[in-house]
């Protein structure tokens, strides 16, 4: 006795017209509150049995006016909404911000703490690709490799910490310069976790990397080729699995990256296996920037000269000075502070999802008249869609988690 | 002010923006439109960004030349995006500047294209044609700015919702909203 396994049609979130001779089509609603969209998404999917044959994402369910607040909040305060933005590497957002912003001021910041942002930056890296490719066998069912994967992300979280005070939300950077130099006791764990990491890392290798079940489920899933993918403006590493060899820190060199040697690894497969590979390999890529960074950090300043008008003086100056004190309250005073020139300009990094970018128009206040984010997360999401249809529901999940899409940096 | 100590990334450093490899190319081309490739807006500037201003109507043969000249091969569309230049200190030329920012892959170059736009005639021709990106960008800028994108497959509403009338991004509409937030539909439990 067979089952009619016919759809509720009540539930459906549009009537479907059923093309003669097609079979029957039905729609399914993933998410918005669904534990595989990681956030909140919204994905309408027209299914043909178990294919995909239409695929429809809502965003904007965590639409919070980033945009329209940066218009509100001065050139430091801003600092504190990017955090919210991609929340799984905020720091690397941070640092982002304000190198648009130094970049519209015309200021150079002193090569310590290029330095420093460049390690915290491939710190954020690693979370973040830690995160990806963890979750990238959790949705496949394999819970193992993301446990692991978010022990070394608990001591990333840990440095963070000890740099900043905060975890999750840093708001580490200022203009020109940072909020604290490092303090001693960052380095033994530093240490410490480049110690243990090549040794997770080849655990976390057995786990998936050569996994049967885990390569069926990837392998050949959500292809996009070179020349879509650069149509559709993707970067990071989806670009580079896609055969794009493109990275920033190469093609645009910001911070200290001229200065250090290292590789940017390029994929040609174009699925899911292929965006595992590049973010496992630039895991690796970024522990031996770390070394390097370590190695060859110069002594100095963090902040740019107090003079500028730009960066607090140091206590010592405000309690012990009559400069000192000048300075700080020019900045601190409502109605002080410092303004931005007149103008416009865009300043981008390369965050562990792609190129995250600001373009920051000016009118001489001190806030932005204009900051437009470039959120690699929502140009990402657009191609979705093309990446999914022809495949079954299944690979929905699969193709999802290889975008590391972030909602709050989708939505803003 | 601190002078510009060091700029990042592929645009030329000290050559004037007239000189700019894939700006001479278009000049070469479209002699007949009067390019702006000027470093400043009235009294602002560009900094490290260089930009190329474009008539609404010329914008799709500009941006297929762009697109398809092997010397300039801009084939990407990296970010789309609009600004509402209303009281900006100095002169736009119109209200609303939409703001395309073009990569080459190959050259590693970028240039931005403007176009401005009045609110009597809020119409862009639409890019979907040559780039993929384009969709969900000019969906943005539509839903943020009230900017039509003529000729798109689908231009919704994208990040409000949509029975939203506003546009958000427009500098006359202020940051705590106009009480969309305070007129939501109450559904009690016995109505629902």
């Amino acid at each position: 006795m067979a089952f009619d396994l016919q759809p509720d049609t009540d539930f459906m979130a549009e009537a479907v017209d059923h093309a003669p001779g097609e079979g029957s089509r039905w729609i399914l609603n993933f998410g918005p509150q669904h534990p595989a969209t990681h956030t909140t998404i919204h994905i309408v999917l027209e299914l043909d049995g178990e294919v995909v044959v239409g695929c429809t994402p809502h965003i904007g369910y965590l639409h919070s006016g980033f945009e329209k607040q940066g218009e509100a909040l001065n050139w430091n305060q801003y600092v504190v909404i990017t955090d919210r933005m991609n929340y799984i590497s905020p720091i690397a957002n941070n640092m982002a911000w304000h190198h648009a912003v130094e970049k519209l001021f015309g200021i150079d910041v002193p090569p310590r703490c290029k330095y420093i942002r460049a390690l915290v930056c491939e710190l954020a890296r690693i979370s973040d690709h830690l995160l990806s490719v963890g979750t990238a066998g959790l949705d496949l069912g394999a819970f193992t490799s993301f446990t692991w994967a978010f022990e070394e992300r608990e001591t990333i979280n840990d440095l963070f910490e000890i740099a900043c005070g905060q975890r999750f939300h840093t708001s580490y950077s200022r203009v020109g310069g940072l909020m604290y130099d490092l303090p001693d006791d960052f380095w033994p764990v530093f240490d410490g976790l480049l110690d243990r990491l090549p040794r997770m890392l080849g655990d976390f290798e057995t786990l998936l990397t050569r996994n049967r079940i885990f390569i069926e489920r990837t392998k050949g899933i959500g292809v996009l080729s070179k020349e879509r993918a650069i149509s559709y403006a993707l970067t990071g590493p989806l670009a580079r699995a896609s055969g794009i060899a493109r990275d920033l820190r190469k093609d645009e060199p910001y911070f200290c990256y001229d200065e250090l040697d290292f590789k940017v690894p390029v994929a040609d497969g174009c699925d899911c296996y292929a965006r595992y590979l590049v973010r496992l390999e630039e895991i690796r890529q970024s522990m031996s920037l770390l070394k390097q960074i370590k190695k060859q950090m110069p002594p100095g300043a963090v902040n740019v000269p107090t003079a500028l008008g730009l960066t607090l003086p140091p206590k010592k100056d405000v309690y012990g000075s009559i400069e000192g004190l000048i300075y700080h309250f020019e900045l601190v005073m409502t109605n002080r502070g410092f303004k931005a020139p007149i103008g416009e300009s865009y300043g981008a990094n390369e965050t562990a999802n792609g190129e995250l970018g600001f373009y920051l128009v000016s009118a001489g206040q001190p806030t932005a008249y204009r900051a437009r984010c470039r959120p690699p997360s929502f140009i990402h999401m657009a191609a979705y869609p093309e990446m999914l249809i022809g495949h079954v529901l299944s690979d929905a999940v699969a193709v999802l988690g290889s975008l590391n899409i972030i909602a709050a940096e989708l939505d803003r | 002010m601190p002078q510009p100590l060091q700029q990042s990334g592929p645009t030329p450093q000290g050559s004037p923006p007239s000189e700019y490899p894939p700006v001479v190319v278009l000049r070469e081309r479209f002699g007949d439109i009067a390019l702006d490739p000027r470093d400043d807006v009235a009294r602002g500037r560009y900094v490290g960004t260089i930009r190329v201003t474009v008539p609404a109507d010329r914008l799709d043969e500009v941006m297929r030349f762009l697109r398809d000249d092997p010397r300039t091969r801009f084939d990407m569309l990296a970010d789309l995006t609009c600004v509402d230049y209303l009281g900006y200190p100095g002169l736009a030329p119109a209200r609303f500047g939409v703001t395309y920012s073009l990569l080459s892959t190959t050259h590693n170059r970028r240039l931005w294209i403007k176009v401005f736009v009045s609110e009597d005639r809020l119409a862009v021709p639409t890019m979907t044609g040559l780039w993929a990106s384009a969709d969900w960008f000019e969906r943005e800028v539509f839903d943020m700015f009230g900017v039509v994108f003529t000729g798109h497959p689908d231009l919704r509403r994208i990040l409000t919702a949509p029975g939203m009338k506003y546009f958000p991004l427009r500098k006359d509409y202020p940051l705590t909203g106009l009480g969309e937030r305070e007129s939501l539909p109450v559904i009690r439990r016995e109505d629902a």
